[in-house]
């Protein structure tokens, strides 16, 4: 069966299949040595897999448990019910949004002069460019939960501390954004201005203000959005929103109005998107 | 010449009526978008007082607050001294007095970039299953790419942390809580991904496996896979920072990872500690990042 048919028609003798082998191994699948890596590479990444499994302590057994509480959860959540306190929950719900949209405004005011701050073609200083870049990085390796958290702490239990964490999360990730949109903006316009005896205040206005505003309206509309999603949560530690109402209903195990709590959220979190991509669209799209 | 000059002037009425117009335009237009612009202030601002009051954001409640959060934050960072840097533990000022519990601290991180890989690659091929019926152009029926689609769309808007919350009663406090809730939300995400991935891939190579008789497995395996490989490798290595992300603060609700170590010290107010442990989370997000960046364009270029 070593006879392999060329494309001539005729058969090749075992010979000829050994000189083609030979000559061109790699048209005959892969090496030795490679199969021998990828066989390695499956081997380690096997161990690996067993290895995490039994350090995590995850056994048939103890999925098929969980599982089965979880059907029951599942169970208990149906039909889901709003509660005696769904004024509560409804509070709740609004708080999050407001603590959304006050933190995307607050982070949004702030970052438009830190951007100008650390773009290239405003801040000559490459000294303090370079180190206000750093912190920025530094505060954006920081999750929200970690500054509600913090915050919780610090001006203690309500929505408070949610709209600083929000804020405070995202004014570098903004500030970053809003540096790259002034530096990528036409310099002809700036130019212009500077050239008709204008001052650097007057450059920034209306030299390069109107061209990237609506990017960095766009860029807020986004973070409002998922700032929307993250606020639902922060209440988990305390921070204020629907996540307190949420962690607090799981706490005494009533899992109906979990559940309706779930479904509230997710029909929020569907609205603002719908809302926010029109309007990004009328302020964006529109040019 | 009358004529002539008669005929300069009626041009130059005619031109100064065509500024005029013009310049009627121009207010007009000037006039209804500051209105436009006012309007959108004045609803922006409406907006604003409004979440103001719904979350208690009193300008009194921030002017009381600020002092003690500027207190609080330099608590919390490290008393470090110049001259006692590098020295040994037991000096109070060095980095060793500051990071005392690296060791620990180390196997918790360890730990918890462990979860974020275990729950990546559990959610990714949940995901690739579930995207192979969402893509809409493999010949399913429509209503499975669309069932498909929302279910994936469920499991990727509730946040993981609600997701772990659950998962905790169920499953009992610790990691594995936390690797099945950010396995659960990445599925959600991946598969959406995936599923699109596989949309924009070349019909061609589906057509000639489905002509020569293959299976509608078969072409998924050697029409769709390969060529939707290097964006599908991509997108999970991505996404495996992101659960990094995650799985640091899964902990918060008990769900494992060097979260529930940073819970406890910021609770009891440990405050230098909690500095160290942030540190540590963002050089180990750093580190990672830098290097699964440099793996992904490995792998890619392997692949492709």
């Amino acid at each position: 069966m070593s006879r392999v048919i060329n494309p001539g028609g005729h058969l090749l003798s075992a010979g000829e299949v050994a000189a083609w082998r030979a000559r061109m191994p790699a048209a005959f699948g892969p090496s030795v040595a490679a199969r021998l890596w990828r066989w390695l590479g499956a081997a380690g990444f096997l161990a690996w897999l067993v290895g995490t499994l039994w350090w995590f302590d995850v056994s048939p057994q103890r999925l098929l448990n969980g599982l089965n509480g979880l059907g029951v959860i599942v169970r208990l959540m149906i039909p889901p019910s709003p509660g005696e306190q769904w004024v509560e929950i409804l509070q709740g719900l609004a708080e999050s949004l407001a603590m959304a949209f006050l933190g995307t405004a607050i982070a949004a005011t702030v970052a438009i002069p830190l951007g100008f701050l650390g773009a290239r073609n405003v801040a000559s200083s490459v000294i303090f460019r370079f180190s206000l870049r750093r912190v920025f990085d530094g505060m954006r390796g920081v999750d929200q939960l970690i500054w509600a958290l913090a915050y919780v702490r610090a001006v203690g239990l309500g929505p408070l501390a949610g709209v600083l964490a929000i804020a405070t999360a995202d004014i570098a990730v903004l500030a970053k954004l809003y540096a790259e949109a002034i530096e990528n903006a036409e310099k002809r316009q700036a130019e212009g201005i500077a050239a008709a005896g204008g001052s650097p205040t007057l450059v920034m206005r209306f030299g390069i203000l109107p061209q990237v505003a609506p990017i960095m309206l766009g860029h807020a509309l986004y973070f409002f959005e998922s700032n929307a999603r993250s606020a639902s949560i922060l209440g988990v530690v305390g921070a204020g929103g629907i996540g307190l109402q949420i962690a607090e209903r799981i706490r005494v195990r009533n899992w109906d109005e979990v559940a309706f709590i779930i479904i509230l959220m997710v029909v929020m979190v569907m609205a603002i998107d719908w809302l926010s991509q029109r309007l990004r669209r009328r302020l964006i799209g529109g040019r | 010449m009358s004529g002539r000059m008669g005929l300069a002037a009626d041009r130059g009425a005619a031109a100064a009526a065509a500024v005029a117009q013009a310049e009627a335009a121009f207010q007009a237009l000037r006039r209804q978008r500051r209105l436009a612009t006012l309007l959108g202030a004045g609803i922006f601002l409406a907006c604003l007082l409004t979440a103001g009051w719904v979350s208690e954001f009193h300008p009194a409640t921030l002017w009381a607050g600020l002092p003690r959060i500027g207190e609080y934050f330099s608590r919390v960072a490290p008393s470090l001294e110049w001259g006692k840097l590098f020295a040994g533990v037991e000096t109070e000022g060095s980095l060793a007095f500051w990071m005392y519990r690296l060791d620990a601290w180390g196997l918790l991180l360890f730990e918890t970039a462990q979860m974020a890989a275990l729950a990546t690659l559990m959610g990714a091929v949940v995901g690739l299953l579930l995207a192979f019926p969402a893509a809409r152009n493999l010949g399913l029926p429509g209503w499975m790419s669309e069932a498909a689609r929302r279910l994936l769309e469920a499991t990727r808007t509730v946040p993981e942390i609600v997701f772990a919350l659950i998962f905790v009663w169920a499953f009992g406090v610790g990691a594995l809580a936390g690797i099945l809730a950010i396995a659960l939300h990445t599925a959600g995400a991946l598969g959406k991904l995936f599923a699109d991935a596989m949309e924009n891939i070349e019909m061609r190579p589906w057509e000639g496996v489905r002509a020569s008789g293959g299976s509608w497995f078969q072409a998924c395996r050697y029409a769709v896979l390969p060529a939707a490989a290097p964006d599908l490798l991509s997108y999970a290595m991505l996404r495996f920072e992101i659960n990094l992300r995650s799985a640091s603060v899964i902990g918060f609700v008990g769900a494992g990872g060097i979260g529930e170590e940073l819970y406890k010290v910021i609770s009891f107010n440990y405050y230098e500690e909690i500095s160290a442990i942030i540190v540590l989370v963002i050089l180990a997000v750093v580190c990672i990042d830098l290097l699964s960046e440099k793996l992904r364009r490995r792998v890619i270029e392997a692949v492709s």
